[in-house]
């Protein structure tokens, strides 16, 4: 029988401190703590929690095995559905998956779902199997792109025994993983980079600074390269603006920008010589998880720092643990707000941005309500740097450059659940087929892609 | 890491650089550039290739020393390494992709502004090499800040050299010399102009008066270089337009260049300050009151 206890509160670092750090805010459970909350899951035979995770995680199975202290087959539990948990278990939006079907959220709080498996996947980092040997079968796969969805799929490939290498445009292996979410909220090297050495040492090889579409194409992998498959996962794209006046003054920057130069090239250490502007005052347009990454990142840098943010708070798209944090750390919030132009000074940099605020309407096509301008509302905010989060539109490079490769009207390369295209031995997934969405779905589209990959090359050589 | 084959200085400041990067040498074209960072710790910075040679898997770039990362990147020798080579990236220079019927009798003037003049070369070095004329103006502050004279004479039908003060070539601008050109009978169906923006946009405006097509290349501020950042934005005929990936070369009559110049400077405060304490910290100083913070 389950144990009737609140949920266990996870240990943190303390706002006021971690507002002025890099540092990872949370600190997880340790295995006291772990296999308490694993006591509260009430293994419910029909696992709601199952059906509402992007990959069918067998959620119960795994919390029982950690229940039971046997943390090797939690991991193995976990591990048929999922290759990153450490990551998963601190990037998914679990209030709206897992967590967000538990019964016990009903009336409490639900199990800390994500917790468990970030503890579980931290293990597993700790206590690496062995490797086990991989017959090779003789055939090769390029991925293209090294975050969640290549990842995923090399690694997958190459327990078959292919001989896979993955090719990466940026100087560092891991995509979004290190150019997009912080160190504060996903730790670089105890995390990301034992993620990436366990794919190598599964005999995945990467080759960094190529950007497929120029370096190479698709093309010349499998016609001179001698690839037998393609998998393109290659990301989100080109940051979008609002197109209002004063976007191009200086001190307007895409969130992209600013968490890269944050994050991947660590502007924010005086020993890298990567700069980063953040003035005195920032305004992050936007309510998702990058406008919260950027926000965030603004404050740690000494900004004084406001979300702007067109819907209600309800609407955030952003994970909630990173809304309540940001609050936490001091964040302003400016809900049903939308800046209708950026304001400058006579050099041509920013000194304010000019909003209206809005109120909810009909619900749009997306069932949310849509915002409308409440007339006369208009106001300034002071400020110094506008950092724009608002998604991306796709990058044309690998449709231009690949014969055949279908787009859908959005742009988007088109591939079904499997990751097939409408060119034979390519493959897609993740952003770059659905647009910006999350890193579960970008990694459950790559494994569901190897597999497809597998039956292709293995029909074709029958 | 991608070995340093050979380097040389042109000119004060001015340093080539060949290096070993078979890839790119064997996919870049006149026009694009490449992303390069000389340490670890380095920043990316793009520079347009200045030659490439696909069967020694060489490619050419030409640097001048106006900031921490390129001077980081001139301080290497032949014989070291540059941690990162990424690219070529950008479009290729629209005649690359032009038919050759369209091109015949084409008549091309390049006007090339300092370091500017390195990534004229490839381009006027193609056009030669498919039987195409094109007239060279190399524009320098002065006789000793001219670079790829002799390389240029060997590709050009023409070559024209102006020096602000007079101590080679043409006494005065570039722009003088081009209006003389015409004054003189010259025929251009196109101008195409590298160099400072400053020049790029006066060349512009020269050129409108006489309704002659001109193509710039822009050196935005990138950080990635592969349309992911969104820096590198620039004004085009009232659109904004990415210079990674829609770039760098772009339509000179319709380039909002004072928006451009105004945003190179983004971060001119922040560098000059790591400048100068990269300055301090070399001379063995130690800040007390916590400038280097």
């Amino acid at each position: 029988m389950a144990n009737k206890i609140p949920r266990v509160a996870v240990r943190e670092q303390e706002p006021a401190i971690r507002a002025t750090n890099f540092e990872e805010v949370c600190h997880g459970y340790d295995l006291a703590e772990a296999t308490l909350e694993a006591s509260r899951c009430l293994n419910c035979k029909n696992p709601r929690c199952v059906a509402a995770c992007p990959v069918g995680i067998r959620i119960p199975e795994f919390i029982e095995a950690l229940g039971r202290g046997d943390l090797p087959a939690a991991a193995g539990v976990i591990a048929r559905d999922s290759s990153l948990p450490s990551v998963c278990g601190r990037v998914c939006p679990q209030e709206t998956q897992c967590e967000g079907s538990c019964i016990l959220g009903i009336k409490g709080e639900p199990v800390a779902i994500g917790k468990l498996e970030r503890f579980v996947g931290d293990w597993q980092l700790e206590n690496e199997p062995e490797v086990p040997q991989i017959a090779p079968n003789g055939h090769k796969v390029a991925v293209v792109g090294s975050g969640p969805a290549g990842l995923a799929c090399a690694s997958d490939l190459a327990k078959m025994g292919y001989a896979v290498k993955v090719f990466e445009a940026l100087h560092k292996i891991g995509g979004v993983l290190v150019y997009g979410i912080p160190e504060f909220r996903l730790p670089k090297e105890r995390i990301v980079a034992r993620e990436i050495a366990a794919v190598e040492r599964l005999g995945v090889e990467f080759e960094t600074d190529v950007i497929v579409g120029r370096t190479v194409t698709v093309d010349s992998l499998l016609d001179e390269e001698g690839y037998d498959a393609v998998f393109i996962g290659s990301g989100a794209g080109l940051p979008r603006f609002m197109g209002i006046p004063g976007e191009n003054l200086n001190g307007v920057v895409s969130a992209n920008e600013f968490l890269t130069r944050a994050n991947l090239m660590h502007a924010y250490d005086e020993t890298y010589d990567t700069p980063i502007y953040v003035g005195q005052r920032v305004v992050v347009v936007g309510g998702g998880n990058v406008a919260m990454d950027a926000v965030r990142t603004a404050r740690r840098l000494g900004a004084e720092a406001t979300i702007v943010y067109r819907r209600s708070e309800k609407e955030l798209p952003a994970r909630a643990e990173e809304v309540h944090h940001a609050k936490q750390e001091g964040i302003d919030f400016r809900m049903l707000t939308n800046p209708v132009e950026v304001l400058g000074d006579e050099r041509g940099w920013v000194r304010g941005i000019r909003c209206v605020e809005m109120e909810l309407g009909e619900p749009d096509a997306s069932g949310r309500r849509s915002p409308v301008v409440k007339a006369g509302s208009e106001f300034e905010v002071a400020c110094d740097v506008v950092i724009m989060a608002l998604g991306t539109s796709p990058n044309p490079l690998l449709a231009a450059t690949t014969e055949g490769l279908a787009t859908d009207r959005r742009g988007c390369i088109t591939a079904d659940d499997e990751g097939t295209t409408s060119r034979p031995g390519v493959f897609a997934g993740g952003d770059a087929v659905t647009g910006a969405a999350t890193v579960i779905l970008a990694m459950g589209a790559g494994r569901s892609a190897a597999k497809a990959i597998d039956r292709y090359i293995r029909e074709r050589n029958a | 890491m991608y070995p340093i084959l050979e380097k040389r200085y042109l000119a004060e400041g001015i340093c080539l650089m060949k290096i070993l990067a078979p890839r790119v040498a064997r996919s870049a074209k006149p026009g694009q550039f490449v992303i390069v960072r000389a340490t670890e710790r380095g920043e990316r910075i793009p520079l347009t290739v200045a030659d490439f040679d696909a069967e020694a898997g060489s490619v050419t770039i030409v640097t001048q020393t106006i900031g921490v990362s390129t001077r980081k990147i001139c301080a290497l020798e032949a014989g070291e390494a540059l941690v990162d080579f990424a690219g070529p990236l950008g479009h290729p220079s629209e005649f690359v992709g032009m038919a050759p019927e369209a091109l015949h009798g084409r008549r091309y003037l390049f006007i090339a502004g300092g370091v500017g003049t390195a990534p004229v070369y490839p381009q006027v070095k193609w056009l030669h090499e498919h039987g195409i004329a094109a007239d060279v103006i190399i524009g320098a502050k002065t006789r000793d800040m001219l670079i790829y004279t002799d390389e240029m004479r060997a590709v050009a039908d023409r070559l024209y050299i102006a020096t602000d003060d007079g101590s080679e070539g043409f006494r005065g601008l570039v722009t003088q010399l081009f209006e003389q050109l015409v004054a003189e009978g010259r025929h251009y169906d196109e101008v195409v102009a590298i160099g400072p923006m400053i020049m790029m946009k006066f060349v512009a405006l020269t050129t409108k008066k006489y309704g002659i097509r001109t193509t710039v290349s822009l050196n935005a501020l990138m950080v990635d270089g592969t349309g992911m950042c969104g820096a590198c934005r620039v004004t085009v005929g009232g659109r904004t337009r990415f210079t990674c990936v829609e770039g760098p070369e772009f339509d000179g009559h319709e380039v909002d260049f004072d928006e451009a110049m105004r945003r190179q400077g983004m971060y001119r405060t922040e560098e000059q300050r790591r400048l100068a304490i990269e300055a301090e910290r070399t001379a063995g100083h130690v800040c007390k009151i916590g400038l280097d913070r």
